[in-house]
């Protein structure tokens, strides 16, 4: 029953044999380890789970494994260059876009690709982007700052 | 979820062979309804037949007055069409509009539809633009598609390729949402075309359907005006936790007449 998948995650090949009914997320965690992609809700409704699969912000909850067969995969641990953060992760720590951080490398990682999409985004644009993300601590207002900031930031 | 074998074909005539060699499996487009409902065991299918790596099932054209859409193009690549901005704005708009931008990165025209949730979008447009839905075997008019709660007029092992939407000289999408999911708990697609107006409804319903006594008014004069005193019956229409029967039918008559003060404004 076990399907062969390989991939790439983070820049590095990653495969094995796994069972078809394997969600992304679960690959992702349990067996790379790659456990910044959190899971909030497991329904596609939270965002925590976001990763970008060949450059596209999805709720790995909400994909199967054997979906991502040959894609590129990046995920929140992807993301700092040479030890330095990016520079939207940069940004959600100078604005204080967290609290308990649950939300944040999904927030991180759908706020990146909104940017590379919408390069001088409105607080409109944000706000109606970030739609797919819960946050249960921050009541979004620095979150959206944060997006802002960040998006100037990757322009530089 | 309950195991199932996996294929992932790449052309279309092997997902044929597949799903008539096996009767159960199931089709797999973006998985945004599919892999919820395997979740929870609504579905069960012994097999999925994923179409994600079948090319000929995407992209956006338009030809001789229409606008071309295969079944496997996202909503978000519909939502940022150049193609579909300038042929038919509405749809575009109504595609940015749908779930979240997680989600349009993966859900499909071909799912959604095929899916036919009673509180979708697309439905709306494709019943709303009387456009044409073509399968691996015939061409269905919307007319003739959405069938009943979660419904069609598909047979097993029948897939979706594309859908032809005829260009409206004007038309709108507006949608009353329910603020937690994005769902339409009414929404109401309105279009003018060549000597016809077409009026449909989505969220309100079993499936979408067309509200043909505000077509008639609107088509002797295409204003907001022309359907303010329409009384749409609630017998029949949902009633839940979000919105009773009677809500649904009032927000119809409202949401209808925003719609057409939208196609009016161009917006
Ligand atoms: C959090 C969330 C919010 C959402 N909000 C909205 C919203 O606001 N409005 C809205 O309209 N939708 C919404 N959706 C649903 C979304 O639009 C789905 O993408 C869509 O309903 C199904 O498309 P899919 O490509 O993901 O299909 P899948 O989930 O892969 O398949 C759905 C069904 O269609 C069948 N199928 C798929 N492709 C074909 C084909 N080409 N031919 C024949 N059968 C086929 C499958 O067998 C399955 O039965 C939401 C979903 C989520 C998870
Ligand atoms: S864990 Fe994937 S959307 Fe919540
Ligand atoms: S910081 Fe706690 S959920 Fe967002």
């Amino acid at each position: 029953m076990g399907i062969a998948v390989s991939m790439t995650v983070n820049g590095k090949a990653a495969g094995a044999d796994i069972d078809p009914r394997t969600l992304l997320v679960h690959f992702l965690r349990d067996q790379l380890r790659l456990t910044g992609t959190h899971v909030g809700c497991d329904t596609g409704q939270c965002g925590a789970c976001t990763v970008h699969v060949n450059g596209r912000a999805v709720k790995a909850c909400n994909i199967l494994t054997v979906q991502a067969q040959g894609a590129e995969v990046v995920t929140i641990e992807g993301i700092s260059r040479d030890g330095e953060l990016h520079p939207m992760q940069s940004a959600f720590r100078d604005h204080h876009g967290l609290q308990c951080g649950f939300c944040t490398p999904g927030m991180v990682m759908n706020a990146i690709e909104l940017v590379q999409n919408h390069p001088d985004p409105s607080e409109d644009t944000v706000r109606a982007g970030l739609e797919g993300n819960f946050c249960r601590c921050t009541g979004y207002h620095n979150i959206v700052k944060a997006v802002l900031a960040g998006a100037a930031a990757m322009k530089r | 979820m309950r195991a199932f074998d996996y294929h992932r074909p790449a052309t279309l005539k092997e997902a044929l062979s597949l799903l008539r060699k096996n009767q159960d499996a199931r089709p797999l487009a973006g998985g945004q309804s599919l892999i919820p409902a395997l979740k929870l065991r609504l579905a069960g299918p012994p097999a999925l037949v994923d179409l994600g790596a079948i090319e000929e099932l995407r992209g956006i054209r338009i030809d001789s007055g229409t606008l071309a859409i295969g079944a496997l193009t996202r909503h978000s690549e519909v939502a940022s069409s150049r193609d579909v901005a300038m042929s038919i704005p509405a749809l575009a708009r109504l595609a940015d509009g749908i779930g979240d931008r997680q989600v349009r990165n993966l859900g499909t025209l071909g799912g959604a539809l095929a899916n036919n949730d009673p509180a979708a979008d697309y439905p709306a447009a494709v019943l709303g633009l009387g456009a044409t839905i073509t399968t691996n075997k015939r061409a269905i008019a919307a007319d003739k598609f959405f069938t009943g709660l979660y419904e069609t007029a598909l047979r097993p092992g029948e897939i979706i390729t594309s859908v032809a939407f005829p260009l409206p000289k004007r038309a709108a999408y507006v949608k009353f949402r329910n603020p937690a999911s994005r769902f339409a708990i009414v929404g109401v697609f309105v279009s003018e075309g060549a000597g016809t107006v077409r009026v449909a409804v989505t969220g309100a319903a079993n499936c979408a359907f067309r509200a043909r006594a505000m077509e008639k008014k609107l088509a002797s004069g295409f204003t907001p005006e022309a359907i303010a005193r329409i009384k749409v019956p609630p017998d029949g229409l949902n009633s839940d936790l979000h919105a009773s029967a009677e809500y649904r039918a009032h927000l119809i008559t409202v949401i209808a007449q925003r719609a057409v003060a939208a196609a009016l404004a161009g917006k």
